[in-house]
């Protein structure tokens, strides 16, 4: 059996909320040894929390990606069980330096020194003001890659730009490109493909890299910026511009190649609990019973599937559904009579009854039904972690996996500081009195510092 | 400048679409040389979807398919047949990664599974990407970009509660997101491979993919997990939060978040130093009322203004904010102009097309554009004869048997 792909590759991974910690957790997924470097004098807001020792009464006001662990909750505690953070932060590391003092930074140079790949996501007048720019660091490691990937790059225009992703998104494009095409703008929810394709792209960027090093014996700097990454996976809209000036709209759930297509509601469920949650426009307790389907019929041979499925029925058989053209031309009337069958039945049932046709359907999946899925289950997606502040937890798994080198998660979400210890005295060799007195300046701790910087709510 | 960081990677590519194609483009332009392998007559169905330069549905002008076969050299072979096959193995020997997104167990069928090719090579990275993986109850299900979203991403809290859940942009970014995790994934293995002498098989499941995807689906299921609460569709109009979401402007929209902290910021762009005075923090921010008559003075300053403009004194206040940009206002972009990131490639048949470029640029590790994307079949002549040593007569017996 083969040594997973990246051991034997530290990783320093300085960055803010997503994009760049994702990919540190790709690369510490597959192997490298991903420290984070944090610091208990600022407060990163969205990273660890909504604000320095987060208020139970706020803490309990907050929902979905952005939530806190709620049972149990303890002000002290609440950085390590921020989901933001936690969804990134299994199989790292954590060590605390205090950056606005020398002797953070020194500590951050030698430990720049022993390291493959230093990941950072700041900000770029960050790197800057703390003299930690490429100028500097390759002049302590030649063989070091830097990966700086901050929203807009590190050089242009916009490069100081202060933006969150739902703001990079829209520099990109993706947030025009989404929407109800019968609905004002200001209704479209916030996503964040920025994260998600510079993540991505950083560990791929970061893995070619040290191939390249492989050869070059040398390292080097990389310039992403995480809108650009992004843009490419817009290619149809972009193309059509630059081929012929044409401005592409949302299409809501349509399909711009031109497939029937549609989200359908279907039968309502038992009801799941939401609290309310003002502040994030969730006024009163709700009860989650609407489900839907995702249909999507290609050509002629997968309409007559749909239609067998639903036992020819006579709406069917209409001269406007006759053939492809005629179907996109009603497409608005056929989704009609799609939406009264698919009310009929839950959305597994529609994704069964038309999948044995030959029909692309499957259901919108909320976590409930993911972490119920068979597929993900007979796959082993989900693996069980035990975090010392939020308990025992199942968390979602490996994107992939590779038939030689079996892998799975190796260690639960990381607790601020949690690795000082190793990362003081094993990688940089700091003495037991060095390292006591690095503690009492404040540089070390499991904690934030009641003093800490950074803004919130 | 220095040499490509892929200059001596060889990748054999049977796939087609968008994921598949997208994963080989990453690694052509960064130097790797990808031989792309499509049905004769036909080739990739990519070159029947759009955008088409001009809106002439020709097999050439997919503006889709130019974009993500950029740097790659393109054959047509019938993997159907004895002699199809025969080829992909005589290829196989002497390239680093294949790559295919045929549906599970076709490949086997061809009898090119990953057993038998390891025989011929085993430093052979393979990466094989589906809808939903090669195991598994949903193995054969069929799939489109918007039900991998659905099943796998966050559309449950996309849109508005009482309507439909919605899709990501206009396109198929889900797809593009798949094809490059699998690049992520296939240079993983390869730098395994390269380093330990050992090959590896990915299993690459594009609703897996999404299911384990940062963008909001990751930290939901977490918090599933901690809280027992499941996502929803929230009006974001709602919140009492203010300036929070996308705004009109003069000519368009834009979206500012300045809550909390970022507070200051919004009366230094309005000039109007007396609303910290109105509210000093979010606790008045959120008393009733307040909203409503913040929006009163926020919401006609908007429209006075582009939303270039409302972004610019935004920035300049040091808000967070950025534009609904529209594809004219991205390449109008004094940013991504000034860096360099748009493209002109000329292809034979469509001339000069600008392109999106590369997603990240080193110095050491150069991103280039060496050819257009290939016509269909050019470069049999070139793989067939140069490299497997077919005679030119021996190509035209394989055309009259349908093999390429």
């Amino acid at each position: 059996m083969a040594k997973l792909p990246l051991e034997g590759i530290r990783v320093i991974e300085w960055c803010p909320i997503w994009a760049g910690p994702y990919a540190g957790m790709n690369l510490a997924d597959w192997g490298a040894e991903v420290i984070r470097v944090e610091n208990r004098y600022h407060f990163p807001v969205y990273t660890r929390g909504v604000m320095l020792k987060t208020p139970e009464f706020l803490a309990m006001q907050t929902a979905g990606y952005a939530a806190f662990k709620k049972p149990g909750y303890k002000e002290e505690t609440a950085h390590n069980c921020f989901v933001i953070f936690n969804a990134h932060a299994r199989n790292k590391l954590s060590c605390t330096m205090k950056l606005q003092d020398p002797k953070g930074i020194e500590m951050f140079k030698r430990l720049i020194k022993v390291s493959d790949v230093f990941l950072e996501s700041n900000a770029p007048r960050v790197k800057e003001s703390m003299g930690l720019t490429w100028d500097a660091v390759k002049e302590i490691n030649p063989r070091l890659i830097m990966l700086s990937m901050p929203g807009f790059g590190g050089t242009g225009p916009h490069k100081d730009y202060r933006a969150l992703g739902a703001h990079q998104e829209g520099f990109g494009g993706h947030t025009y490109l989404r929407g109800y095409v019968d609905e004002d703008p200001t209704t479209t929810t916030t996503i964040y493909h920025t994260d998600e394709a510079g993540g991505i792209n950083g560990a791929l960027a970061v893995t070619m890299a040290l191939y390249q090093r492989s050869k070059t014996g040398k390292g080097m700097y990389i310039d992403m910026a995480q809108v650009e990454s992004s843009m490419c996976h817009l290619a149809q809209a972009i193309m059509d511009y630059t081929m012929n000036g044409r401005i592409t709209e949302s299409m809501g759930n349509r399909d711009y190649h031109g497939a029937i297509q549609g989200c359908y509601r279907c039968r309502d469920v038992g009801g799941k609990w939401l609290p309310p949650a003002p502040l994030m426009g969730i006024p009163e307790e709700i009860w989650v019973v609407d489900s839907w389907v995702n249909i999507t019929i290609t050509n002629d041979q997968e309409w007559e599937g749909f239609c067998r499925a639903l036992g020819n029925p006579d709406w069917a058989r209409d001269e406007k559904f006759s053939d492809h053209l005629s179907r996109l031309k009603n497409h608005d009337e056929l989704d009609k009579h799609i939406e009264e069958w698919t009310r009929q039945h839950d959305a597994n049932e529609v994704m069964y009854i038309l999948q044995k046709e030959g029909v692309p359907a499957g259901p919108v999946m909320d976590e409930q039904d993911a972490y119920s899925d068979p597929h993900l289950r007979a796959r082993g997606f989900f693996e069980q972690l035990t975090h010392a502040d939020a308990g025992t937890h199942l968390y979602p798994g490996l994107m992939c996996r590779m038939s030689k080198r079996p892998n799975s998660l190796r260690l639960p979400p990381v607790r601020l500081g949690e690795h000082n210890e190793y990362v003081y005295k094993k990688i940089l060799a700091v003495s037991d009195e060095e390292y006591a007195e690095l503690e009492k300046e404040g540089h070390i701790g499991t904690d934030f510092a009641p003093e800490a910087i950074g803004g919130g709510m | 400048m220095a040499e490509q960081a892929l200059s001596d990677v060889k990748i054999l590519d049977l796939t087609w679409y968008i994921s598949g194609p997208y994963c080989t483009k990453l690694f052509a332009d960064y130097g790797a040389d990808v031989i792309k392998v499509e049905r004769p007559g036909e080739g990739d169905p990519a070159r029947k979807m759009g955008p088409f330069f001009k809106d002439d549905p020709h097999p050439e002008k997919s503006g889709l398919f130019l974009y993500l076969n950029t740097n790659k050299r393109g054959v047509t072979l019938n993997l159907q047949s004895e002699s199809g096959k025969r080829m992909v193995k005589e290829l196989v020997k002497d390239v680093d990664i294949l790559v295919e997104s045929f549906r599970p167990g076709v490949i086997e069928r061809l009898g090119l599974d990953y057993e038998t090719l390891e025989k011929i090579n085993p430093r052979l990275v393979m990466t094989s990407i589906s809808n939903f993986g090669q195991t598994g109850p949903y193995r054969d299900f069929k799939a489109s970009e918007l039900i991998i979203f659905g099943m796998g991403g966050s559309m449950k809290s996309l849109g508005l509660p009482e309507r439909e859940p919605l899709k990501k942009g206009t396109g198929t970014p889900v797809l593009f997101s798949g094809g490059n995790t699998a690049a992520m994934m296939t240079m993983i293995a390869l730098y395994a491979a390269k380093t330990q002498g050992i090959g590896e098989q990915l299993d690459m499941s594009l609703f897996q993919a999404q299911t384990g995807s940062i963008d909001r689906r990751m930290s939901e299921l977490i918090a599933y997990q901690y809280n027992n609460e499941v996502t929803v569709r929230v009006d974001r109009r709602a919140t009492r939060m203010f300036p929070y979401g996308i705004h009109p402007a003069m000519d368009g929209y834009w979206e500012i978040a300045a809550i909390g902290s970022q507070w200051p910021a919004v009366s230094k762009m309005l000039d109007m130093p007396e609303l910290l005075e109105k509210w000093p923090n979010i606790m008045a921010q959120i008393m009733p009322g307040a909203r409503e008559e913040f929006d009163a003075i926020f919401i006609p300053w908007c429209f006075e203004h582009t939303k270039k403009e409302c972004v610019e004194l935004g920035q300049k206040a040091g808000a967070l904010c950025g534009p609904l940009a529209t594809t004219e206002d991205m390449l109008q972009d004094a940013h991504f102009q000034d860096r360099g990131f748009w493209m002109e490639i000329d292809h034979p048949v469509v001339g000069k097309v600008t392109y999106p470029g590369a997603p990240f640029k080193a110095e050491e590790m150069p991103w280039q554009i060496r050819r257009p994307a290939p016509l269909l079949g050019q470069h049999n002549e070139e793989l067939y004869c140069e490299k497997l040593g077919y005679t030119k007569q021996e190509l035209v017996k394989l055309k009259e048997a349908g093999v390429i």
